[in-house]
């Protein structure tokens, strides 16, 4: 086990090193430069060039980039150009809000996903099952962000049931820890700024599980259909084994293996997803964040908040591929 | 008895002959797979949708009552600030922000909705089926070589799923700079890795298959065996996946256009560029959005609803 | 009264848009406690849904329809409610498969799968379970019980785990057992050992055994009793020996027509039966094995065949049996049943060698045994 998590995570590096290298090149050949994000299209060829050359873009991309990797092994991501500040401190103080709206959405999907593609499964052919798997094929086919302004029309500036933007109502005074709002509101037992931040995550965190939801409702289904065909549950039944047993020990616990195989490739889905869903309810995320450095040339915070993600992915991914081998013993690691 | 026995010693006959037979005929996969779509309405529904659409796409343009680019409401001074006109006798849905006529906007923009999907599908089916393919083919036919090429195509596709597919298509854009083509390589780019390794898993399955080792072991050369047989054996998934990818294109370019990252030509008319634009007048008219958007979602599940009967119907493992 | 009386059993799959299928169709049969009865046929022929009937484990499908009766011990097994159904099943009826691997679940260990038919039928929770547990394993040849209690179904061979699996069968000293062909997924070798096992246990515990098989070397080695299945119905029912040595069925004859023999000279040929079961599904009337048949008359169109019953208590269904040698037809045939009469209908003067208690298809008379 031990030795499959140190062999997964020096994998890790070359992938990193080889996406990082390509970042590199493909965003310095982005049309454009920091300089013109600053300067506008005003400013002179000299102007330009002193602001690339203290930014030490004029040198050769591979002299750059070895910089960026000394730099890198100290865990320094460099300034951002635009906000002047270091990336990983903009990196924490924003990233944490992402995360959780996207444990929200898979909360979501996952806690209402299973039990409905279940039950679907159960009494396949009846009503359920075809709104449930209709259900999901419309939620795989509307758009996130459609999605995400339907809800926040009807449900806030309608029927003003849930804040309509940000992480948390501006004038609770909460202690930041950890800027996970939630948590920080648990931590410090300020409950009120807990439940806040809560009700502001339900909105945006339905709009983000709706392609989740759909997907882990069909996966769900046909996964338990398939179980309930297998020779292993009509041994069970042979047994005399109460239907209950049958269902949790047998059947249940079976058909989740492919369910949690597609929560690991889920999460680039949902980091989009985020994006768009930030935007949509102006939660301070990740999202508005790398788009507002697109547009101003911030090198330093493409690179970083890139990578970090990329980073991100493949620990969840070995996180998935972890639990896995703990749910199903054929595949134990090594 | 009833039956003379004349009749009945044809019919035994008959019956001999049949059991005599040793297997029943084979059905190809595509006739059978065809045979049971048919017979599936999720399939029909979906095919449908499809039909009407593509129809809508290609000779709507000619049939809409006003031109998608004229701002009749300027002209006419019903566009006010604050005021969009909603439907009246001869504009059944309305203007748009401009003074357009949204239904001759909506039809004539099936078609470049259409092409965007199409084109943005066909680059990722195109780059990623060369990708699997080569990868496929050099892990197959294995050797230190063979292996590295492999290993080293597969390392490009894993960092290209560590990246979120939005941000990846969000960079290209920006790199390239927005246009109508930049939206469909952006959304193309993010489907290669799901066509390389749907690809390359495929191949190397069927080349680990019996009946490949079977005609090896008759002496059959390996190109041969991989033009006949794994190649089409691992197409029928790839079409299914295209089919879908089509549905999630459709989705993704609207979702670029909703950055901003859209098709900046507005004259011709493309629904993700008339759901993005309509954002801003959703507290006047919401109903700007919701055609373009409810027109995106029937035509999404009109390819989801096709590809996943096509998926059930290939699927050797529910055929009886 | 027998253990076990399956009587005009028959099922029939409706499925929409699809011709109905009559997957078993009018079969009766009979198991006394201790007796070891054989359900032979290809596949296709009905033995496997048979015994799931019986079990009440065919899939709950709309369109799947359960007729006759299969009376256990004075219940009828096809009357009972779900929940009475499964207090039987794994305490008195139970069943073994033909796949071990796929029968059993892959990611429980061995013992939880063993363990958990002692805490449903016998209360018992714990330790005293899992030393049981052991014992079981033990008891059908597992070597180091402790230790594959833990393990997986993976981790053990084919062999192991159809032991594994018999032991769950076993585990409540069950009345009647059914095998449903439990060793054609095993090497040859290990498929020896499994029906000396079963031989075993059947004789130490007194229990009952179906064995399903299409192998006719394993009924010859087991059955006292065999009913050979064709289409969904029983074609001809006999003591072993009969059977073996005097075919009355031209089915049953190809069937050992088919089977090489070591004492065949040296040039003999198999004699195959053409065509397969599948191929003349669905018969519409008279005998459906005719289109095969070599043996086939005019006569095998129109009415099905009457149940035959032959001189020494077997039966068979055919107008034109392979002849016995040296007597004639009208001699060995004491009395034609049609077919849709149960055997218990017919009347006990028609076969007046069988003892009054058993009439019809019940097991024939017992000087049988003595000749073994």
């Amino acid at each position: 086990m031990f030795r499959f998590i140190v062999r997964r995570l020096l994998q890790l590096i070359p992938t990193l090193f080889g996406l990082s290298l390509l970042l590199f090149i493909w965003l310095r050949r982005l049309p454009g430069g920091p300089e013109t994000a600053i300067l506008g299209e005003r400013g002179t060829p000299e102007m330009r060039a002193a602001i690339r050359r203290s930014m030490g873009l004029d040198e050769p991309i591979l002299v750059q980039y070895g910089r960026f990797v000394r730099r890198l092994i100290r865990l320094d991501l460099g300034t951002s150009t635009s906000t002047k500040r270091s990336v990983v401190s903009e990196f924490l103080e924003r990233f944490p809000g992402t995360v959780e709206l996207t444990v929200t959405a898979l909360v979501i999907a996952i806690g209402v996903g299973i039990p409905l593609g279940y039950l679907a499964a159960r009494r396949r052919g009846r009503l359920l099952d075809h709104l449930s798997v209709g259900g999901s094929l419309i939620g795989i086919c509307i758009p996130v962000f459609f999605l995400a302004y339907v809800l926040k029309a009807i449900f806030s500036e309608n029927l003003g049931w849930f804040p309509s933007s940000g992480r948390q109502d501006p004038t609770i005074d909460a202690t930041r820890i950890t800027n996970f709002f939630v948590l920080d509101g648990i931590m410090t037992r300020e409950w009120d700024a807990a439940a806040d931040a809560i009700w502001h995550l339900v909105l945006p965190g339905l709009a983000l599980a709706s392609i989740p939801l759909a997907i882990i409702v069909r996966i769900t289904r046909a996964s338990v259909l398939e179980v309930l065909n297998e020779d292993f549950v009509r041994t069970a039944e042979a047994k005399g084994l109460t239907e209950r047993t049958v269902r949790r020990r047998h059947v249940l616990r079976n058909s989740l293996l492919p369910v949690v195989t597609s929560i690991g490739l889920l999460t680039g889905g949902l980091l989009s997803g985020a994006v768009l869903t930030e935007t949509v309810f102006a939660f301070t995320g990740i999202g508005a964040f790398i788009y507002d450095a697109i547009n101003q040339r911030d090198y330093p915070v493409l690179m970083g908040f890139i990578l970090i993600i990329a980073v991100v992915y493949v620990l969840v991914n070995l996180l998935v591929d972890l639990s896995y081998s703990l749910i199903d013993p054929r595949v134990r690691v090594r | 008895m009833t039956i003379t026995a004349g009749k009945k010693k044809e019919k035994l006959d008959r019956l001999a002959e049949l059991a005599g037979r040793d297997d029943e005929r084979g059905v190809s996969l595509w006739k059978e797979a065809f045979r049971r779509l048919r017979r599936n309405p999720a399939a029909i529904i979906g095919a449908v949708i499809l039909a009407i659409f593509v129809l809508v796409a290609l000779i709507g343009p000619f049939l809409v009552p006003y031109s998608p680019t004229d701002t009749i409401g300027i002209r006419e001074g019903l566009i006010r600030p604050g005021t969009i006109p909603g439907a009246d006798g001869d504009h059944w849905l309305g203007y748009d922000h401009q003074g357009r006529d949204e239904f001759s906007r909506l039809i004539v923009g099936a078609r470049q909705t259409l092409l965007v999907g199409v084109v943005s599908t066909l680059i990722g089916l195109a780059v990623g089926a060369v990708i699997g393919g080569v990868a496929g083919a050099a892990a197959g036919l294995g050797g230190r070589w063979g292996r590295a090429i492999d290993n080293a195509l597969m390392r490009v596709i894993d960092m290209m799923l560590a990246l979120p597919s939005l941000l990846l298509a969000v960079s290209i854009a920006a790199l390239l700079g927005a246009s109508l083509t930049t939206v469909m390589i952006a959304v193309g780019v993010v489907s290669v890795p799901v066509f390389a390794r749907l690809l390359r898993g495929s191949m190397i399955s069927q080349a680990n298959s019996d009946y490949v080792l079977a005609a090896t072991s008759l002496g059959v050369k390996k190109p041969k065996i991989a033009l006949s047989h794994v190649v089409p054996n691992s197409l029928a998934p790839v079409i299914v996946q295209a089919t879908l990818t089509l549905a999630t294109a459709i989705i993704e370019a609207a979702a670029l256009s909703f950055l901003g990252l859209g098709n900046p030509d507005t004259a011709v008319p493309e629904w993700g560029v008339m759901l993005a634009d309509a954002q801003q007048y959703l507290g006047i008219r919401p109903g700007l959005a919701i055609y373009p958007a409810v027109a995106i979602i029937i035509t999404a599940l009109g390819f989801t609803l096709l590809g996943e009967a096509m998926r059930e119907a290939l699927d050797p493992k529910l055929r009886k | 009264m027998a253990l076990l009386d399956v009587d005009d059993l028959s099922v029939t799959f409706a499925r929409r848009g699809q011709r109905t299928v009559h997957a078993v169709d009018g079969v009766s049969f009979s198991v006394d406690a201790g007796e070891v009865v054989g359900l032979v046929g290809e596949s296709g022929c009905g033995k496997s849904v048979t015994s799931l009937a019986i079990m009440g484990l065919l899939p709950k499908q709309p369109g799947t329809r359960v007729g006759g009766k299969a009376v256990f011990d004075g219940t009828d097994l096809l009357q009972l409610d779900d929940r009475s159904r499964r207090d039987i099943r794994g305490r008195d009826v139970a069943m073994i498969f033909q796949d071990p691997l796929s029968s059993l679940n892959p990611v429980i260990p061995i013992g939880l799968q063993v363990t958990e038919v002692l805490a449903r039928h016998r209360g018992m929770k714990g330790a005293a379970a899992e030393k049981e547990a052991a014992a079981l394993l033990d008891r059908v040849g597992i070597p180091d019980p402790t230790r594959r209690l833990k393990e997986y179904p993976h981790q053990l061979s084919g062999g192991m785990r159809q032991r594994a699996l018999i032991a769950m069968a076993v585990a409540c000293r069950p009345r009647l057992l059914i095998a449903d062909e439990p060793t054609t997924a095993l090497d040859v070798t290990i498929q020896a050992q499994i029906l000396e096992l079963l031989k075993e246990l059947v004789r130490d515990s007194g229990t009952a055994l179906v064995m399903i098989t299409h192998d006719l070397g394993v009924v010859a080695g087991m059955c006292d009793t065999i009913n050979v299945l064709y289409a969904g119905r029983v074609v001809e029912t006999a003591r072993r020996r009969p059977l073996f040595r005097e075919p009355r069925h031209p089915y049953t004859v190809g069937l050992l027509g088919s089977v090489p023999r070591l004492d065949a000279g040296r040039g003999e040929r198999l004699t195959p039966i053409p065509g397969s079961v599948r191929d003349v599904l669905p018969w519409p009337d008279g005998c459906a094995f005719a289109p095969r048949c070599s043996r086939r008359v005019d006569a095998c169109v129109g009415e099905p065949p009457a149940l035959v019953l032959a001189h020494d208590g077997r039966s068979y269904r055919c107008v034109n049996p392979a002849p016995l040698p040296g007597m004639t037809p009208a001699e060995e045939i004491r009395g034609a049943v049609p077919t849709d009469a149960t055997p218990g209908s017919v009347p006990a003067q028609a076969v007046p060698n069988d003892p009054p208690a058993v009439p019809g298809l019940g097991p024939a008379p017992r000087e049988e045994d003595a000749r073994d």
